[in-house]
């Protein structure tokens, strides 16, 4: 591999695993709060959740703009107050990932919450746990198998987000150039054809290992938990 | 000593129940299936808010919305066994016992990890996984899980139910254990009176969401109220005895009732013990004379202290035994025939096989 598809995929990934590891405390809360809680505007906060899935990713990319860009309500407190800029940076891009696979994240661990006994938690009650020692102990783990099964789904899709990061964090080599921008930049340029195919190549497989792993993630965690 | 009285009101569905026990044992709450035991038990727990309640149990009160009382299910100290025992499957047998152990407060350890895996004989399953043990091993463990959590009182709801019968033979034994050698009360719930007769001590009867009579099992055996939820074949009398002798080579053991000696198929029971036996008021017949060259091995002279109807055929007919009172189910024509009458000495004859006893206290086999 040349150093710029080094670059594109060491970023893809970079970008992957950063936008999963900041979805995935809040889609836990955000699956939680859809199963466990009764609360009013729940099918808001559902449909708010699913949003990304119908929506063209160049308007999440335009809405983060909106939020997160400079002069944004938070983009311009990060900024004041701690110097952050998300625009135009792998930070950036990973917070448009993260939005982008928030939906899937989220079915995946709610699919599992639905999953559990509740019987299991009211046996804990019975047995001395309070609520977080219930959640630490019986429900968290529990939820395990959705949890690593959305991250995985969440990780191999944020391989290859282009509209919202193209449209929030740019196409910046180095920074936020992924492997479909990489790509897209190569169809763009005379003559890039060879790199475009190697590229498209490279996300194959990264999609494919993607899937076997979830999978055999899947299989070892129903025997640990007996099913 | 448990005193439990709580109202709930849903919308198809009225709790209405006192109930009140002074002295440990096992109190069983009986009732149809749907005549709301689950709900009493998981508002004793405190994982179902009642609308009024006040739950006391030896002498600490759990709950009492007129004093605005109420103690979280984590801190009640009850040692709930689920019908489905709810192991939790992440863990093992082990784990799954220490669960409770380790959040008990260590001030009370009455139970020790290792006295309650022998009692209940799980030294050999305490590496496995729940999906790895049979339905009887599943109550056992979750009985040991509840019990090392260190509980003022145990509530059993209807351990047995989802088990076939040969599990729950399994099981019964280990509960007959836990009762005889453990000084916690227990409240255990039941739709079968089987269950009921080999356990129990105290019954308190459940019909419609209310609590309807509560005593003594023996006492309750003869309450008209049992009858509508055991049904006509399965009423009698429940006695308490002394076994005096017992012949291993006939099967019959002698056991005393009152003044009486009632002989009852019954082995591997040694002179001593105490028994319980259930006399079905079916197979109990009633004779004016006494009769002569009969296979029956029981003939007892006794009293009739009370005719009741039964339904619009049968009658059931009390007979005071010298100490005792048995119950007889005889047909309206029979007891025309035989002008029955209250005050009437009568002869009781049941025969030996029909008798069914259970070792009441001690006694139990080791089993494994």
């Amino acid at each position: 591999m040349t150093a710029a598809e080094l670059d594109a995929v060491r970023l893809s990934l970079s970008v992957a695993l950063r936008s999963v590891l900041v979805s995935l405390p809040f889609a836990v809360l955000v699956a939680w709060l859809l199963t466990r809680r009764k609360l009013r505007g729940k099918l808001l906060l559902d449909v708010l959740v699913h949003l990304p899935l119908v929506l063209p990713p160049v308007v999440v990319g335009y809405l983060l703009l909106l939020v997160f860009g400079v002069r944004g309500p938070i983009g311009q407190w990060l900024d004041e107050a701690f110097g952050v800029q998300l625009i135009f940076t792998t930070g950036g891009a990973a917070l448009a990932t993260a939005v982008m696979s928030f939906p899937l994240v989220v079915r995946a661990i709610r699919l599992s919450l639905e999953g559990i006994d509740r019987g299991l938690e009211d046996a804990a009650r019975t047995l001395g746990a309070g609520a977080w020692d219930r959640f630490f102990t019986i429900t968290l783990p529990l939820m395990l198998p959705g949890i690593l099964a959305g991250s995985v789904i969440a990780f191999a899709a944020g391989l290859g987000e282009f509209g919202a990061v193209i449209t929030f964090a740019s196409n910046i080599p180095g920074e936020t150039r992924t492997l479909p921008l990489a790509l897209y930049t190569a169809l763009q340029t005379p003559g890039g054809e060879t790199l475009a195919a190697r590229l498209a190549g490279i996300s194959i497989a990264l999609g494919l290992m993607g899937l076997v792993a979830a999978e055999l993630i899947a299989r070892r965690m129903h025997t640990a938990l007996g099913r | 000593m448990f005193k439990i009285r709580t109202t709930v009101r849903r919308e198809h569905f009225t709790l209405e129940v006192s109930i009140e026990m002074a002295n440990p044992g096992v109190l069983a709450l009986f009732g149809h299936s749907g005549c709301g035991k689950t709900t009493l038990v998981n508002i004793i727990a405190g994982l179902l808010k009642a609308e009024e309640s006040y739950v006391e149990i030896d002498g600490v009160v759990l709950e009492n919305t007129a004093a605005k009382v109420y103690v979280q299910a984590e801190q009640r100290r009850i040692g709930y066994v689920f019908q489905d025992a709810r192991l939790f499957p992440h863990f093992s047998v082990a784990g799954n016992l220490s669960y409770g152990l380790r959040r008990a407060r260590a001030d009370t350890p009455r139970m020790s990890f290792d006295s309650v895996v022998s009692l209940l004989g799980l030294e050999r399953v305490l590496e496995r996984r729940p999906h790895q043990l049979s339905g009887g091993e599943r109550q056992r463990v979750a009985l040991g899980r509840a019990l090392l959590s260190q509980p003022r009182v145990l509530l059993l709801d209807e351990p047995l139910a989802s088990l076939d019968a040969a599990r729950r033979e399994e099981v019964l034994p280990y509960l007959e254990r836990l009762r005889d050698e453990l000084s916690i009360p227990i409240i255990y719930v039941s739709h079968q009176f089987e269950e009921v007769l080999r356990l129990a001590t105290h019954v308190a009867l459940m019909a419609d969401g209310r609590s309807t009579a509560q005593g003594p099992l023996e006492t309750l055996s003869l309450h008209p109220q049992l009858r509508s939820i055991v049904g006509p074949e399965g009423i009698g009398a429940v006695l308490v005895g002394l076994v005096e002798a017992a012949d291993e080579q006939t099967g019959l053991a002698a056991v005393r009732i009152g003044e009486n000696i009632l002989k009852v198929n019954l082995r591997g029971i040694r002179p001593g013990a105490r028994v319980r036996i259930h006399l079905l008021a079916r197979d109990v017949i009633l004779a004016t004379m006494r009769p002569e060259a009969l296979s029956v091995r029981n003939i007892l002279q006794g009293t009739i202290s009370r005719i009741g109807a039964d339904d619009s055929d049968t009658d059931l007919v009390y007979v005071d035994l010298g100490g005792a009172r048995v119950l007889a189910r005889v047909t309206r024509a029979a007891s025309i025939a035989l002008a029955l009458r209250v005050g009437m000495p009568v002869w009781v004859l049941v025969k030996s096989v029909s008798i069914r006893g259970h070792a009441y206290v001690s006694n139990t086999p080791d089993r494994e």
